[in-house]
């Protein structure tokens, strides 16, 4: 394209301008981090800094599977994330389609104004509205007291974490993530449906012969990056929603490495070992799920 | 659709939209729908509530849902209170500087990131894709920012998180829809790449860019974690890492606020309601801000959500 690339550089001097400011962002605050990861092989010293810290070898990651904790904190993010593919995957899509058939323009734009209101609401907050709610003076319990039943503590209960996860975040997710369906189907030639029309199909068949194959490919790429999220397991959510009296069924990695870290005082080797696990966990099942998409048929992401 | 309608047959069109017909489908889709439409108001009204009702009043009835007394009392504490006041200073500057310097360097980025054609573009573009899937965790990048010196720094809550990937991807697809024609013109007067983005492309890129900057602005105003992580110091607490603390270590900031005193000087004055006045005062810029961000974003979300 240019005769060398000096000279391609020098007349695309001025983007290279407007690029440095993001270039520097992610060298600083996403790639220098990176280097870190070197501490889950390290005995870290706060004196000898990251570099200089002695190696040890992979005893960070000895030390990690031996102990109980971590992986009661594994299990419970496996099971959160596989409850929330499971249960607010298909909320999503269903409330879209739901939304879609409503016909009057109007009535459609307030149900998802004010579905996707509780977006951009900080988890914090919504951890008030729930100790409002939920809490041991809260209005449920005002409710159950008053049908004279005995009184709930939900919020403390470890077998009502996470049905309380999945629920709390259904309500606060799910109008945004059907928007994308809802754009999807919003780009579907109208033409298809008057043709299926024609030739006497009804609104289930039009949902289950157009509407669906047209939002298909969306769901399988939110669900592949669904899939490569898996060993997050939602940190705000969780942190904001726990307490020691759930930690048996709410704990996730990330939590588990906040606390041991910076409350408990663990070795800063150990929980950096846990993070890189985590992440090397989420890049393969982030891969196995665009492998198994494509093999399927779908469009996968990369 | 000049469409005859013979028969009991409708014109094509009108059955696509379904106008005028209200079967058993549609009462079941509206009542599912309305329902949640009370599900998704409920909890934020029975907060409003609570915030200037007493307790008293409200342990009298099973459910409380009108409001029978007005006590504003929790509202005249907290504002008269330092230490919300200087955690509202704290998040009003993280929000106005933040969003600043987001918009800065994201339509920069995603300005330059959108030409095609020079030299290390494409690296640069899948090194960016990279952060979205991997990055160095937790403690690595609280001892980087360590380093940098950021502990008990406002520049925390603004610095490390100066760009959204997602949003960046967003702006980028949107500034490739932008006709060539504008800018080739431009460039035929003379004009370089740096005049260009100011003077005609962020002029007709307004909408998208107030969008972005919206979703910014939430972003920064809901900032709470990076107050928790680095602030020692409560005098950097943003707003929703106060009102965390009030959520879950009630007591010990009842001790050191000394609320106790004001519950007992304001008879009227409740801890809940306490909790619940700054919940609203919190989540109150967002409610304002809230139409004019749900006008533009299901178009912007669309565009760049899936694939960049």
């Amino acid at each position: 394209m240019y005769k060398s690339i000096g000279k391609g550089m020098y007349k695309n001097r001025y983007l290279y301008l407007l690029l440095l400011p993001a270039v520097l962002y992610y060298a600083l605050f996403q790639y220098v981090p990176m280097y870190g990861i070197l501490l889950a092989f390290k005995e870290f010293r706060i004196r000898a800094g990251i570099l200089r810290s002695p190696w040890v070898g992979w005893d960070n990651f000895a030390d990690l599977v031996a102990q109980s904790d971590f992986w009661q904190a594994f299990d419970n993010t496996v099971i959160i994330s596989l409850g929330r593919i499971l249960i607010e995957f298909p909320a999503a899509i269903a409330l879209a389609l739901l939304i879609n058939e409503v016909t009057r323009q109007r009535l459609k734009r307030f149900y998802q104004t004010v579905y996707t209101f509780p977006h951009f609401i900080s988890w914090v907050i919504i951890s008030g509205i729930m100790l409002n709610f939920l809490g041991d003076a809260g209005v449920l319990n005002q409710i159950l007291a008053a049908a004279g039943l005995e009184k709930q503590a939900i919020m403390t209960d470890p077998g009502w974490f996470r049905p309380i996860v999945f629920l709390s975040n259904m309500w606060k997710e799910v109008g945004w993530s059907a928007i994308i369906y809802l754009a999807a189907i919003a780009g579907i030639n109208p033409e298809l449906y008057e043709a299926a029309y024609v030739d006497g199909a009804n609104r289930f068949q039009q949902l289950r012969a157009i509407t669906w194959p047209s939002i298909r490919g969306t769901a399988a790429i939110l669900l592949i990056l669904a899939v490569g999220n898996a060993m997050n397991g939602g940190f705000e959510q969780i942190f904001n929603l726990y307490n020691p009296g759930v930690y048996q069924t709410g704990d996730i990695i990330d939590t588990y490495v906040y606390r041991s870290a910076f409350a408990d005082g663990a070795s800063f080797g150990v929980t950096t070992a846990v993070g890189l696990f985590k992440a090397v966990l989420n890049f393969a099942l982030l891969y196995i799920a665009n492998f198994m998409v494509k093999r399927l048929g779908g469009e996968g992401l990369v | 659709m000049e469409k005859a309608v013979s028969g009991q047959e409708r014109p094509a069109k009108q059955a696509v939209t379904r106008r005028g017909t209200f079967s058993a489908a549609d009462v079941i889709i509206h009542a599912v729908l309305i329902l949640l439409t009370i599900g998704m108001i409920f909890p934020f009204y029975n907060v409003i509530l609570m915030s200037f009702s007493s307790s008293v009043v409200i342990s009298k009835q099973a459910v409380y849902l009108i409001p029978t007394v007005f006590d504003f009392s929790a509202y005249r504490y907290i504002f008269h209170e330092p230490r919300f006041l200087n955690a509202l200073l704290v998040t009003v500057f993280v929000t106005v500087i933040g969003t600043l310097v987001n918009m800065t360097v994201t339509v920069t980025g995603a300005y330059a990131l959108s030409k095609q054609g020079y030299p290390g573009r494409k690296l640069i573009m899948s090194a960016i894709l990279f952060t979205m899937f991997f990055n160095g965790g937790l403690i690595p990048f609280y001892l980087t920012m360590k380093n940098y010196g950021l502990i008990n720094n406002l520049l925390v809550m603004i610095l490390p998180v100066a760009v959204n990937t997602f949003y960046m991807i967003i702006c980028i697809a949107f500034f490739r829809t932008l006709p060539a024609a504008l800018e080739e013109s431009a460039k035929i007067d003379g004009a370089n790449e740096l005049q260009i983005l100011y003077i005609i492309v962020i002029p007709i890129s307004k909408p998208m860019i107030a969008t972005i900057a919206l979703f910014y602005a939430v972003d920064r105003w809901n900032e709470w974690w990076f107050g928790v992580l680095f602030m020692t110091d409560v005098r950097f607490l943003p707003l929703q890492a106060l009102l965390r603390e009030l959520l879950t270590n009630y007591q010990q900031l009842l001790t050191s606020i000394d609320i106790s005193s004001v519950v007992s000087q304001n008879a009227g004055l409740q801890p809940e309601m306490l909790k619940m006045a700054v919940l609203v005062v919190s989540a109150l810029p967002i409610v304002c801000l809230y139409p004019f961000l749900q006008k533009y974003f299901s178009k912007g979300v669309m565009i760049g959500s899936i694939k960049g």
